[in-house]
């Protein structure tokens, strides 16, 4: 099974580095994956995503709509592309801890 | 995205040198054109075979000790089982007529993925083992040994492949080279080789009902959410019954239609239809997938999912089942639930509760197709449909493979579209109808790691899509499947930018007057109603 280690933070990863275990999840291991996603500081506007996601999921046991994140955060999705570059599923949710969605997505 | 269209454009097709009979796949250097292998949680949930932290890139697989035996004693078992597969080991006589009829052959030039090569990859190890003159004479008479390589083989070319069942179009025997992979897929399965796109959603199907996993109080939410959308835009309050015993109709989607973008709206055009009809229906929070991934991992998972649909319908009280814009779920109903499952015969033969037909086509399965019930509604004149509201779209038209080729969906569809748009235009006849090109990412290959593959096999799509492109300056692709609505955005954006993807029940969700409703001012995605061609940036 990969791990991710940076600093103190070390974390069980699938192949695409999302965690496996999102109960692990905390503000230290968000900022050691938003270097993975090329995000090297988390403003208040990242965490407002990334808080988001986390509440949901831990509330739904999924990701959220794109649509419901972008309504719920008033960010549309172009400003969440800005914020992670590789998007919502991919960037985002793997900063907040969510693991991949796999089916027809 | 590891390569740029320019490089994978470059597309040789002249065969390698040494013997095909002789596999090295290099996993390490083919990276995008494979994918990662089942996850040890989902097998273990699913109780499949030899759950196991693995890589394809590893030499070990970490295969059990007796794993010929077991592919030995697998395979009788299917050839017994099925009439089918050994006639299709037997009687292919290398025409070639299939040769260059397949997407990934096309897109990458290897030889491996011509479907009578790659039925080959199987059919040399039948010869070998289960035919008396492959016993005696071996390669001699096209046998061949099953080693380690043979299985890894094995592995890179049957998750190469999917099942779209062109190539079966044009075999002068009907070989269907879908089923050949399925059983080579069955026989890896039992070795615990698998890939997690596929062994995942099986097991949250199992688990929650549907491939993502989403559970009840979150189907709900998902619901509640795209409904509120649907009344903002058009002011039309929809609550649709969830669990609803002793409804008349059990409706069936797609997961992602209720999670994922473009399939939202597809799902907000199916609401509003059903609030126009006043249909007594119900959705389920379990019957909440209609596809069924279980198809590309084993012949039972296939059976295990199918089976849950009509377990929930006959618990709710239904008289029989609507499905949804979803692809591979009607070949596992078509071809394979009568003698799998068995027919529906608690439900009832489906009767349209608006114009009175009875679809006889459904008398065994009792399920029918949205575009069917939808182009009924139109012929008999019930829909109010205002084309022009979709003036913003200049719409080609996917066949999804298994519609198309495993219940000869190919009219209604085109039907819908010619009601429900002024601007709709074919793609050259060879792409489409049962010649269509697959999206290149079906029966379980559209993850991100399987990428550059994914482009390679959807290129023949593609440059159709392009030709009309350019041609009628087309910029929507419509689909009646969820994989196709999750992978052609990306294929588009890749090879044709320019043009989206949405579900033919959007566009009819966009067309269609409703007493009581807001005058339209935007699509059901909320982009403003432009001119003709005209596309809102603002998303």
């Amino acid at each position: 099974m990969p791990k991710f280690t940076q600093g103190d933070v070390t974390i069980d990863v699938d192949e695409d580095g999302f965690m496996l275990e999102p109960e692990q999840w905390n503000e230290e291991v968000a900022k050691a994956l938003a270097t993975t996603e090329g995000v090297e500081d988390l403003t208040e506007a990242h965490w407002k995503v990334v808080n988001y996601l986390r509440e949901y999921y831990l509330q739904f046991g999924v990701a959220p709509m794109i649509r419901k994140l972008c309504k719920e955060t008033g960010f549309k999705l172009k400003e969440i592309y800005d914020l992670f570059p590789s998007g919502p599923a991919k960037g985002a949710c793997k900063v907040a801890g969510l693991p991949k969605p796999t089916g027809c997505v | 995205m590891s390569k740029t269209p320019e490089e994978l454009l470059q597309i040789h097709y002249h065969p390698p040198k040494h013997d095909w009979m002789d596999p090295s796949i290099d996993f390490e250097a083919r990276r995008g054109t494979w994918s990662y292998p089942g996850g040890v949680k989902s097998l273990e949930y699913l109780g499949l075979p030899n759950p196991r932290e693995w890589s394809p890139t590893d030499e070990d697989w970490k295969l059990p000790p007796n794993w010929q035996e077991i592919v030995h004693r697998g395979f009788k078992d299917l050839l017994t089982k099925y009439r089918s597969l050994r006639i299709f080991m037997d009687c292919c006589v290398r025409c070639g007529a299939c040769a260059d009829k397949c997407h990934f052959f096309i897109g990458s030039g290897d030889p491996k993925n011509m479907p009578v090569l790659r039925a080959e990859l199987l059919r040399s190890v039948y010869r070998k083992d289960f035919t008396t003159a492959g016993k005696i004479l071996g390669r001699a008479a096209g046998g061949r040994a099953l080693t380690i390589d043979v299985i890894k083989e094995w592995f890179y070319y049957f998750y190469q492949c999917t099942e779209c069942r062109r190539c079966s179009v044009f075999c002068p025997y009907g070989i269907d080279t879908a089923e050949i992979t399925m059983a080579a897929r069955e026989l890896l399965n039992l070795l615990g080789i698998n890939i997690n796109w596929i062994v995942e959603p099986v097991a949250n199907c199992q688990r929650t009902g549907n491939h993502l996993g989403i559970q009840p109080h979150t189907f709900k939410d998902n619901v509640e959410f795209l409904c509120e959308e649907l009344e903002d835009i058009t002011g039309i309050h929809v609550d649709p019954p969830i669990n609803k015993k002793g409804a008349e109709i059990l409706f069936i989607m797609p997961s992602a239609d209720y999670f994922a973008d473009p399939g939202i709206y597809t799902f907000m055009g199916y609401m509003l239809l059903f609030k126009y009809l006043g249909l007594d229906y119900t959705l389920s929070a379990y019957a909440s997938e209609g596809g069924n991934f279980g198809l590309f991992l084993s012949r039972d998972t296939a059976k295990r999912l199918n089976y849950k649909m009509y377990a929930e319908a006959k618990r709710l009280g239904v008289k029989w089942i609507l499905g949804g814009e979803c692809g591979h779920m009607w070949r596992v109903v078509n071809q394979y639930m009568d003698t799998m499952n068995g027919p529906a015969d608690f439900l009832e033969v489906p009767r349209s509760p608006v114009t009175g037909t009875v679809f006889e086509n459904a008398a065994s399965t009792k399920m029918v197709h949205i575009c069917e019930f939808t182009a009924d509604l139109i012929h008999h004149g019930k829909l109010k449909l205002d084309p022009s509201r979709n003036d913003w779209a200049r719409v080609t038209y996917h066949d999804a493979c298994n519609p198309a080729r495993a219940m000869g969906l190919l009219e209604e569809p085109r039907y819908l579209l010619k009601h429900a748009v002024n601007h709709f235009y074919e793609m050259p006849e060879n792409t489409i109808r049962e010649q269509t090109f697959c999206c290149g990412a079906g029966a379980g290959l559209g993850n991100d790691e399987n990428i550059d593959m994914r482009m390679r096999g959807g290129l023949p799509r593609a440059n159709a899509v392009k030709y009309v492109h350019e041609q009628h300056r087309v910029n929507l692709l419509t689909c009646i499947c969820a994989i196709d609505r999750a992978v052609l955005p990306t294929l588009m954006d890749f090879w044709v930018p320019g043009v989206r993807v949405s579900g033919i029940h959007e566009l009819i969700g966009n067309a269609l007057v409703i007493d009581g409703e807001n005058e339209r001012t935007t699509n059901l995605r909320g982009e403003p109603l432009h001119g003709e061609g005209e596309v809102s940036d603002d998303v």
